[in-house]
């Protein structure tokens, strides 16, 4: 699917851009964008290996395997195809905790070995299960307790009450990740009927 | 509320002094971990680069080509209709593709119509609420090998789509 999605991206771009005239500037920026991807990948080694190491001395404290046990009852429900004592559910929680405290960065590294797991799970097949599907739908639905960009973002701009958006934030992520969740429980349950 | 500014300053100290101090108490080598993990970090970059390279690239070549705006002029009928401002369907879906790209367009609506405006929250929320899930799917499939993604996209869109809409209903409500 990406593959047509990302093809199609490029093709569109280039005729309108023909067609508009601005032939110029897409040549000039598809360089640029190659060369800004580099720039802040390079930006992210250094904060990506910050949370990564940070979060291996909390997994040596135990401290993840405490926020594990206490997500424990949330993720049975809602991943019923995973082993109770399997890995992938610490690495699950992390995951979900990091999202929630809006730690971005720290969140893919532990993401990234749930799916590495479950695709053991689903003996690495290529289509994905439906632990994959609800993980990946709850994801995506934005977890994330505080934006500290956002806010950060609106004082830089003069806001008078940078924070004042926080409480329709946390309402708006609540109803999303609940139409996700809800969703991967309807379709897991559709899935499994045909 | 204010609060929660000072608890976003001091959120990642904090979590960063719980952890060491944790992991002092409890007798952890906390260096050695640290650098340990911090080499993961590095990996899972090396990674996924290939495909952020190729993303930025079609999304700059759609912002430059003028593609981005054409779509936002389509869609306006419509938006209008529902009572979404056309000024954030360029937003809302450069969102779905790359994060880096919309903060670019929130800082110009931002600037343009300052974030104490309707579209200035309404904008704020929105970011709060979605996650980039182009982005994200292909990074994590990628990783996983996973080709079929079977109803991933179409879950990931619809609480994407419920959240566009909680925000613009509380954003009317809360600030209207």
């Amino acid at each position: 699917m990406l593959n047509y999605l990302w093809g199609f991206m490029i093709v569109i771009g280039i005729i309108v851009g023909v067609l508009n005239g601005r032939i110029d500037e897409v040549s000039t920026v598809s360089l640029n964008s190659a060369k800004e991807a580099i720039t802040l990948c390079i930006t992210m080694l250094g904060v990506m290996s910050l949370w990564t190491g940070i979060m291996q001395v909390a997994k040596a404290a135990g401290i993840t395997d405490a926020f594990t046990k206490a997500l424990n009852p949330i993720l049975r429900l809602l991943f019923p195809d995973i082993p109770k004592e399997h890995i992938v559910n610490e690495y699950i929680a992390s995951n979900m905790i990091a999202n929630i405290l809006g730690l971005g960065w720290a969140a893919t590294p532990m993401g990234l070995k749930a799916m590495g797991e479950l695709r053991k799970l689903n003996q690495g097949k290529d289509t994905a299960s439906c632990d994959m599907c609800t993980f990946l739908i709850i994801n995506i639905s934005s977890l994330q307790l505080i934006p500290v960009n956002i806010i950060a973002y609106r004082s830089q701009y003069g806001s008078v009450s940078p924070t004042e958006i926080l409480g329709a934030a946390l309402v708006a992520t609540a109803i999303s990740t609940i139409a996700g969740v809800l969703f991967s429980t309807v379709a897991r349950k559709l899935s499994r009927n045909t | 509320m204010k609060f929660l500014l000072y608890i976003s300053d001091y959120i990642i100290p904090f979590i960063i002094f719980y952890i060491v101090g944790f992991g002092l108490l409890m007798r952890v080598p906390v260096f050695q971990e640290f650098t340990k993990g911090a080499e993961d970090g590095f990996k899972v970059v090396l990674n996924i680069m290939p495909t952020l390279i190729g993303l930025m690239i079609a999304i700059g070549i759609l912002r430059a080509s003028g593609t981005l705006n054409l779509l936002a002029n389509i869609i306006k009928p419509l938006t209008d209709i529902l009572h979404f401002p056309s000024e954030l369907v360029p937003l809302v879906t450069v969102k779905l593709f790359s994060s880096s790209a919309a903060t670019s367009l929130v800082l110009d609506i931002f600037k343009e119509y300052g974030p104490d405006s309707f579209l200035g929250r309404l904008t704020s929320i929105i970011m709060s609420c979605t996650e980039t899930v182009f982005y994200t799917m292909s990074v994590y499939f990628m990783t996983a090998g996973v080709k079929k993604s079977r109803y991933t996209l179409a879950g990931a869109l619809f609480s994407t789509l419920v959240g566009v809409i909680a925000s613009l209903v509380l954003t009317n409500l809360v600030f209207g």
